[in-house]
């Protein structure tokens, strides 16, 4: 238990004190919803009833966009060594660094979504039911692509690889979590029942993510 | 307590690196792996840490805890010495005790710190330091938790003479206290006594 603390507060303390770390996706984030309008055009309705599909996406673009360095960095200066040998087993390793990874990327953004909904003229009632499936929904995020990172841990530019594995991945989440979000705003089903999915994803993920990613990173170092 | 490997066979991208090697290190004697660039000094550090497969052989640390692996029983410091350049020395090596179940304490951190003669710089970035501080730093991790195999590849990379001297007097002291120490160098590192263990350049051809 201190051991899995000091690597929280370790991931914490490099996650704040490296700019572009946790930052850089809220700002992604808040320039991918001010870009819409501009597409879309200044339909307030269309965008209204778009507002939960395109928050959605840019959170998920937002929560891929550090995650490739979620293990790399460490395998790149040797600190993945005392990781994998150090007393706590790595599965809990990994369990640790992708809950600091979503306290410090993917809360903010769920913290958040209401200020940027405001902006694509949503109603209180859409915008409240998008930031409670944001947060329900973005664990599967962060654990999806914590198997992406694992895998392509000693690949040199492995981002876009990384990308391209794990976006696929996502379209579960996506969907509920969108098919929920827009119960309120027009949408075709009821909110419980793609809620009750898309927690059900994210609990699945956690309980399967450390053991997968665990073992991509023990064989993925030569 | 002794390290011993028998019949150890290493492939790196489906060349053998190491064939058919054995050998032993017993508590209180320095193990000294020689041998020129590529006769595989790291790869065989790093299989004994469990970082690589190894294709046949074995190896065991006899006489310490069954329960764990040998790189859990071992300290391992390579060349990427895994010092985090945005963190400070001092919480570098709270976190490295923390890991490798040792002591996280401040006194414990100076007096590691002070066998080096870094003590200074305890709370400097990391990124702020030099090439030979940032790996002094690393060897302080010996310092602050307690494990019976030392495995430390190049340790006095970048070290000036006064860091090498005390380098020297840390792993005397280890291995005073019956520790074991197998360390790939080109010298010997200032242990008198110490055994070598010398790699051939051009391992025997895979059959």
């Amino acid at each position: 238990m201190k051991t899995a603390l000091a690597l929280f507060v370790r991931e914490w303390r490099i996650a704040r004190r490296i700019g572009g770390g946790a930052s850089a996706g809220v700002v992604f984030f808040l320039i991918l919803v001010a870009v819409m309008p501009f597409a879309l055009g200044p339909d307030l309705n269309l965008l209204a009833r778009l507002g939960p599909a395109i928050l959605w996406i840019a959170a998920l673009l937002a929560t891929l966009l550090g995650l490739d360095r979620l293990f790399q960095a460490d395998h790149d200066d040797g600190s993945l060594d005392l990781l994998v040998n150090g007393s706590p087993p790595l599965e809990v390793v990994v369990l640790v660094k992708c809950a600091a990874h979503w306290t410090t990327s993917a809360l903010p953004l769920v913290a958040l979504s209401p200020l940027f909904g405001l902006m694509l003229a949503m109603a209180p009632l859409p915008l409240a039911l998008t930031a409670a499936t944001l947060a329900a929904g973005t664990p599967a995020l962060t654990m999806i692509g914590a198997i992406g990172a694992a895998l392509t841990v000693s690949l040199r530019r492995g981002g876009l690889l990384m990308a391209i594995l794990v976006l696929p991945l996502t379209i579960p989440v996506l969907i509920f979590g969108v098919a929920a979000a827009s119960a309120a705003s027009g949408g075709a089903s009821p909110f419980l029942a793609p809620f009750l999915a898309l927690c059900a994803l994210s609990l699945a993920t956690i309980a399967a993510t450390p053991f997968a990613a665990a073992a991509a990173l023990r064989h993925a170092r030569e | 307590m002794r390290l011993r490997g028998w019949d150890l066979t290493i492939e790196r991208g489906g060349r053998r690196i190491i064939a058919g090697l054995s050998f032993e290190a017993p508590a209180g004697l320095g193990l000294i792996v020689t041998g020129p660039n590529g006769a595989g000094k790291t790869s065989l550090l790093r299989a004994l840490a469990g970082f690589l497969p190894i294709e046949a052989g074995g190896f065991a640390l006899e006489g310490g805890d069954a329960e764990r692996t040998v790189g859990e029983q071992a300290h391992y410091l390579g060349h990427a010495d895994g010092v985090k350049g945005a963190l400070t020395a001092g919480e570098n090596l709270a976190f490295a005790a923390a890991m490798l179940r040792g002591d996280s304490s401040r006194p414990t951190q100076i007096a590691a710190l002070t066998a080096l003669g870094l003590s200074h710089v305890i709370d400097f970035p990391a990124r702020l330091l030099s090439a030979g501080q940032r790996r002094r730093v690393a060897l302080a991790r010996l310092l602050v938790a307690q494990r019976p195999l030392w495995l430390l590849d190049e340790p006095t990379t970048a070290l000036d003479a006064a860091a090498q001297a005390a380098l020297a007097a840390i792993m005397r002291a280890h291995l005073q206290d019956g520790g074991i120490l197998v360390a790939a160098a080109h010298g010997s590192l200032g242990l008198d006594g110490a055994q070598e263990l010398r790699l051939a350049a051009e391992p025997e051809a895979a059959a």
